[in-house]
């Protein structure tokens, strides 16, 4: 090793120190934007030693910067401008498509090295065969897979889990074609079966992906995060480059951890989500009510009962970001807020359309991250609190959860019913995607505001601003 | 099986480790944003990408430089961009005024008003 190569290395050691700290930093909202700054810093220093290479290695081509240059302008061009006029419900149809490109980049970097190796004399090793292999797949997957879900959640495609006659059989088959198309370039390299394998997996990633339902999301994407990791690790060893080692590790690991935990919170396997068939969300108004009374509120009613509350905790659900109510819910406790109340949200794990939306959906609103509280934090207060204000949230405040024997047995909830008094906004009586009877509807202490939560909000609010004057 | 071989994987083992220890402490508050920054770490293949043009040297392999590499800079701008946009909405007291970069601030135009 020469001195250029010995620095090169340590400054792709220093990226990815920076990788770590970037990440670590996001443990606390206060000190996340630095360290997103650190891990910016950490690719600048990548990308600049990379390009230090590229002109030490002294073999592209004119044509080779121009492609490499223009590439990089354009890719970052509209990387820009989604980044800059991305609506924050938009959010998770972004963090797709990036998962998408950031999946085909790997894909494509491996499939470079293959086609020119396999032309050379020497042939090629197994130990960059096998990284290969498996980086295409998974790339491949990543790209389509990623791209099918952003469609889903943009609503292009519809969100409800599409499957034909057949499609099982069809994603079997791919799978099928792809491995065994790759365990056959270990022993013959092959540039046509690379492409029987590329095409495999693409089919593979939309067979994957279309099945599963809206409510499921957050599941998708964490798991295709978590693939283009592996597959960006994997580029690395094709490349024979630490930095994308570690980076896409990194990755990997936050993929795989988001997963788990969606999934848990969920209270559903991976294996049945992705095998699938349900999962669309509480869109579809049932016909059957559940047994006992349910108590309907009009709006000045409910008004009056919130802004009397000394306490109160809202409950906001996917149906608050499927109806883009954020700024309303926020503006509501602000007003009640100014009238002397404490306000705060308790947020499920799964609340939105991926990890931590919500989050997101009301910081966009103006909401103060402290008033922010997780499941395990808000629990314990729920037995104080005056109104619990339940906003599109379904399963995730079904009481059923505590008893075994339901769908949702098991399943980590809120504790809503234990509030002195609850408040449920909701279109209808229509189940969640577990399709099962919400028993908190029918608890003496509930009153049901049924409307859109866009609206119901609205006259919430008009509601306590008389009250006020 | 080549030594270079077992040190890639060394290294790819302690950093999952790495990850799952950091990445584990971080709230639920902050998924989205954490989502969003890790998607912007694996635009690293933007490193890929630039290293298929030093070998590149065909029309086949300039296509491909080309197209990994607008992949992988959009990857990488458009994720750092979009989780810095993110993280500067979080604050810990209310802002006396929306954030003024979001175009969804119209409908909330009185989100301004709490205490």
């Amino acid at each position: 090793m020469n001195t250029f190569d010995w620095v090169t290395q340590l400054l792709y050691v220093a990226a990815a120190v920076c990788f770590v700290l970037g990440l670590h930093l996001m443990n606390s909202p206060a000190t996340a934007r630095r360290g997103n700054q650190v891990s910016t810093g950490g690719m600048a220093l990548a990308i600049a030693t990379t390009f230090a290479l590229v002109v030490h290695a002294g073999t592209v081509t004119a044509t080779g910067w121009i492609v490499m240059i223009a590439g990089a302008l354009i890719g970052a061009g509209a990387g820009l401008y989604s980044a800059r006029t991305v609506q924050m419900t938009a959010m998770p149809q972004l963090v797709s498509l990036f998962n998408a490109v950031g999946g085909g980049a790997a894909a494509l970097v491996a499939i470079h090295d293959y086609v020119r190796l396999a032309g050379a004399t020497a042939g090629l090793p197994e130990s960059t065969t096998i990284p290969t292999i498996l980086d295409v797949l998974i790339g491949a997957v990543t790209f389509s897979g990623s791209i099918i879900a952003a469609g889903k959640l943009q609503g292009v495609i519809s969100a409800a889990p599409v499957t034909f006659r057949g499609s099982r059989a069809a994603n079997i088959a791919a799978a099928v074609v792809g491995v065994g198309g790759g365990i056959y370039m270990i022993a013959t390299p092959s540039v046509p079966v690379m492409i029987i394998i590329i095409l495999a997996a693409l089919a593979f990633g939309v067979t994957m992906v279309m099945p599963i339902g809206g409510a499921d999301m957050p599941v998708v994407i964490s798991l295709l995060n978590a693939f283009t990791g592996t597959a960006v690790a994997m580029a690395g060893f094709v490349i024979g480059n630490w930095a994308l080692i570690i980076a896409g590790a990194l990755v990997g690991a936050s993929g795989s951890i988001l997963t788990k935990l969606m999934a848990d919170a969920m209270n559903r396997s991976l294996r049945n989500i992705m095998i699938g068939g349900f999962g669309t969300g509480d869109s579809t108004p049932a016909v059957a009510g559940p047994g006992g009374d349910v108590r309907s509120v009009a709006a000045d009613d409910a008004a009056i009962q919130l802004a009397y509350a000394q306490k109160i905790i809202i409950v906001p659900g996917y149906g608050l970001a499927a109806a883009q109510a954020q700024h309303q819910v926020a503006e509501l406790a602000a007003l009640l807020e100014e009238r002397g109340a404490e306000v705060s949200y308790a947020i499920h794990p799964v609340a939105g359309r991926m990890p931590g939306h919500m989050n997101v959906l009301l910081a966009e609103a103006n909401v103060p991250y402290p008033q922010l509280k997780e499941m395990e934090e808000i629990n314990p207060e729920f037995p104080r609190a005056d109104v619990a204000l339940v906003i599109g949230a379904n399963d995730v405040t079904n009481p059923a959860a505590r008893r075994p024997g339901t769908a949702i047995s098991g399943m980590p909830i809120l504790d809503v019913d234990q509030a002195k008094s609850i408040i449920v906004i909701k279109r209808s009586m229509g189940h969640g995607y577990a399709g099962i009877d919400n028993e908190l509807y029918v608890n003496p202490k509930t009153s049901m505001l049924f409307a859109d939560a866009k609206s119901a909000l609205t006259s919430l609010i008009g509601a306590v601003k008389t009250l006020v004057g | 099986m080549t030594p270079e071989l077992l040190t890639d994987i060394t290294i790819f083992v302690l950093a999952l480790l790495v990850g799952f220890e950091v990445i584990s402490k971080v709230p639920a508050t902050l998924h989205t944003p954490l989502m969003s920054a890790a998607n912007s770490i694996h635009g690293i293949v933007l490193a890929g990408a630039m290293l298929i043009a030093v070998t590149a040297d065909n029309a086949l392999g300039y296509i491909l430089a080309f197209v990994a590499a607008a992949f992988a800079a959009m990857n990488v701008v458009g994720g750092y961009v979009v989780t810095g946009r993110m993280l500067k909405m979080f604050r810990r007291s209310r802002a006396p005024v929306p954030a003024p970069d979001t175009p969804a601030a119209v409908n909330g135009q009185s989100t301004g008003g709490g205490a």
